[in-house]
This record gives structure tokens, sequence and C-alpha cells, in this order.
């Protein structure tokens, strides 16, 4: 048996993000960024336009992607157990979202208790080449990014509110990600 | 005439003395994959060793789960995450835990070198090929074909290393 080793070893987590980004295969970036705007489409066709259970279904799918993705996190970064909040939020924001999106974040705008947390990415890979048109102007284009972030802690038992705090789709100044 | 010896080699020398020295195949003998809730989900063997029917494997997984939380409860030092070697005079068994809680475990001839590292390579391909299997259920009982065989060949690749000797 032994000691919990400090997570993550020695290394600070944009290292750990970095080396994992370098080591995984790679696709063709638009072909991401199509195949998320055309399951948004599909999504909206099935729901009718409702923009409100759009956002849930989104959110609900990201959720179970983040399920399984967690363990090919796990797995290809090693990483264990955070100590605290505050180094669970970098974890997410250094490695996580490094790995898989390939895009450079900032962890900030911490509440006084470290309970809250705003995520700001540098650029949004899912809404590159997206306009809202006005009868969609409440859908939350990227809510499956959130979705997948809660699943993902959810199964390290961590549970949290993962929600947009500003959307540059939605006449937001840039992305970033509420974390609570 | 002199010959250069690796020291590796005659470690994994020695390793395949030491089973055939306690009459049992040398190697991995098996792979068991617990999941979070103590459920078997995977369970294939790689030796010819004598064969457990499926209730008793079920409940030796779940038997195994609680003595891995055990461990981690009676542990004197705080944050123990469990048995990771269980070591006898005719095998040894490598657990490790995944943060979202699944268990791996291997037995093998005792002494065998590497276990750790191939339980990592198959948490690998659990997360490519069974996580990532749009019809797979979580925590339902593994049946991916392509998982077998990686894990099959990872196996084989481990046992490779003891079997020239």
């Amino acid at each position: 048996m032994a000691q919990r080793p400090t997570a993550p070893r020695g290394r600070n987590p944009e290292q750990t993000g970095q080396a994992a980004w370098m080591a995984t295969e790679k696709v063709n970036a638009e072909l991401f960024t199509l195949t998320y705007g055309a399951i948004v489409r599909q999504v909206l066709h099935d729901y009718e336009d409702c923009v409100e259970d759009v956002n849930k279904k989104l959110d609900s799918m990201g959720f179970d992607i983040g399920c399984r993705l967690v363990e090919d996190f796990l797995a290809k970064t090693s990483t264990t157990r955070c100590g605290d909040f505050k180094e669970t939020a970098e974890v997410v924001a250094k490695v996580g979202l490094r790995l898989f999106l390939g895009i450079g974040t900032r962890v900030g705008e911490w509440n006084p208790e470290g309970t809250e947390c705003v995520i700001t990415l540098d650029t949004n890979p899912l809404a590159d080449f997206v306009e809202l048109p006005e009868k969609y102007r409440d859908l939350s284009f990227s809510q499956m990014l959130c979705g997948v972030i809660r699943g993902a802690l959810e199964m390290v038992s961590v549970r949290v509110t993962c929600e947009w705090a500003r959307d540059a789709l939605r006449g937001g100044d840039g992305y970033a990600i509420r974390l609570l | 005439m002199s010959q250069d010896i690796d020291p590796l080699d005659l470690e994994w020398r020695n390793r395949a003395v030491l089973a055939q020295e306690a009459g049992v195949p040398p190697g991995v003998h098996s792979l068991w994959i617990i999941n979070k809730s103590g459920g078997l989900v995977y369970h294939k063997t790689y030796a010819d060793i004598p064969h457990i029917d499926v209730n008793e494997t079920m409940r030796l997984a779940s038997m195994w789960h609680a003595i891995h939380a055990m461990s981690i409860q009676i542990s004197p030092v705080e944050g123990c995450t469990g048995i990771e070697l269980l070591e006898t005079d005719q095998f040894d068994l490598r657990c490790t835990q995944t943060p979202t809680g699944t268990k791996f475990f291997v037995t093998a001839a005792p002494k065998t070198l590497g276990l750790e590292h191939l339980l990592r390579s198959v948490y690998d391909l659990y997360s490519d090929y069974v996580m990532k299997n749009p019809f797979y259920e979580m925590e339902m009982p593994i049946r991916c074909e392509l998982f077998d065989t990686n894990v099959l060949s990872a196996v084989r690749n481990h046992n490779a290393q003891l079997g020239n000797y």
C-alpha cells in the first residue's frame, strides 16, 4: 500500500497538458468543427427549434461523453486525485482542455470562498464558423462542452455546475466557462 | 568465450526459473476488471491454470472489491489507495484502481516484472476500445472483440520477454 502522491507530481498542469497534447493523434480541426455544427443542427431539428430543450439536450449529450472520456483523460495523463477544487479547476483548464481541444486557457475570477471560478478560453474551436441567427439568439451553441466537463468531474466524485459565463456568439466578450 | 548478459535479461531469466520452481506457468495468468460497484465486468485467463466457473469469478471479484475497500479503511496512512500487490508462493496479484473507481488486476507467476506497466496499457486499451465504443453500456460486462484482441497481444508481448528462456 502506497501513500497517495500529490497530483500532478512535480510538474505543473501546463506542462502535463502540453505533453499529453503532443502525444495524441490529431484530427482535422475543420472536420471536428463541422461535425459539431451538424450535430447541433440535427438536435435543433429534432426538438423543432425549441432552443431551451436543445440547450438541455446538448448538455446531457456532453455529460454522457464526459463520463466516458474521463477514462481516456486519466489513462493518458496519469492524473491522480486532486487536493482541492482550485487544483481541479487548474487540471480541467490546463490539462483537459489542452489535451482534447488544443487550446490555451486561463483560470481566474475566484470567489472569496474558492468555490467558483471562470475558465477563459483563448479560442473556441467548436464555434469557429458560427453566426447565430436571430431566432436562435438564446441557443448556447457550445453547451456540450459544459456537459463534458460536468460528466467527467462527476465520475471522479466532484459535482459541479458548469455554464458559459461569456459566449462571443451571444454578444459576449470572448469565451469563458463558469465552474461552481 | 565471454558473453555480455544484459542485467535485465538475467532478471527475466531468474523470474522464469522462479515460476518453474513454484510449479506454475510463467508470465501472466489472468486479467480481471471490476466496476465501481464491485461487479465483475471482464475476466480472461491467459495461461493453463485451473478453471474457475463464472459464478465463482463474480463472487471472488466482489470479495476482492470488499477487501480492497477494507485495506483503505484500516490503513494507518491517510490517503491510502488500497492493496496494490499481493504476493504468495504460487502467484502475484497486482491491482490498480483508477480515480473513477474501476479496478484492474492481473495474476501472474511469482515476482513477474512489469505488471504495473501492463495494467497501465490495459487501462489505455480500456479507455480506447471499451469507453469509446458507442455500443458499450457503462458498468456492464465488456464484450468488445477489439478490446479482447488488443489485450491479448499486450499480454503476449509481456510474456514474450519470458518466453525466450
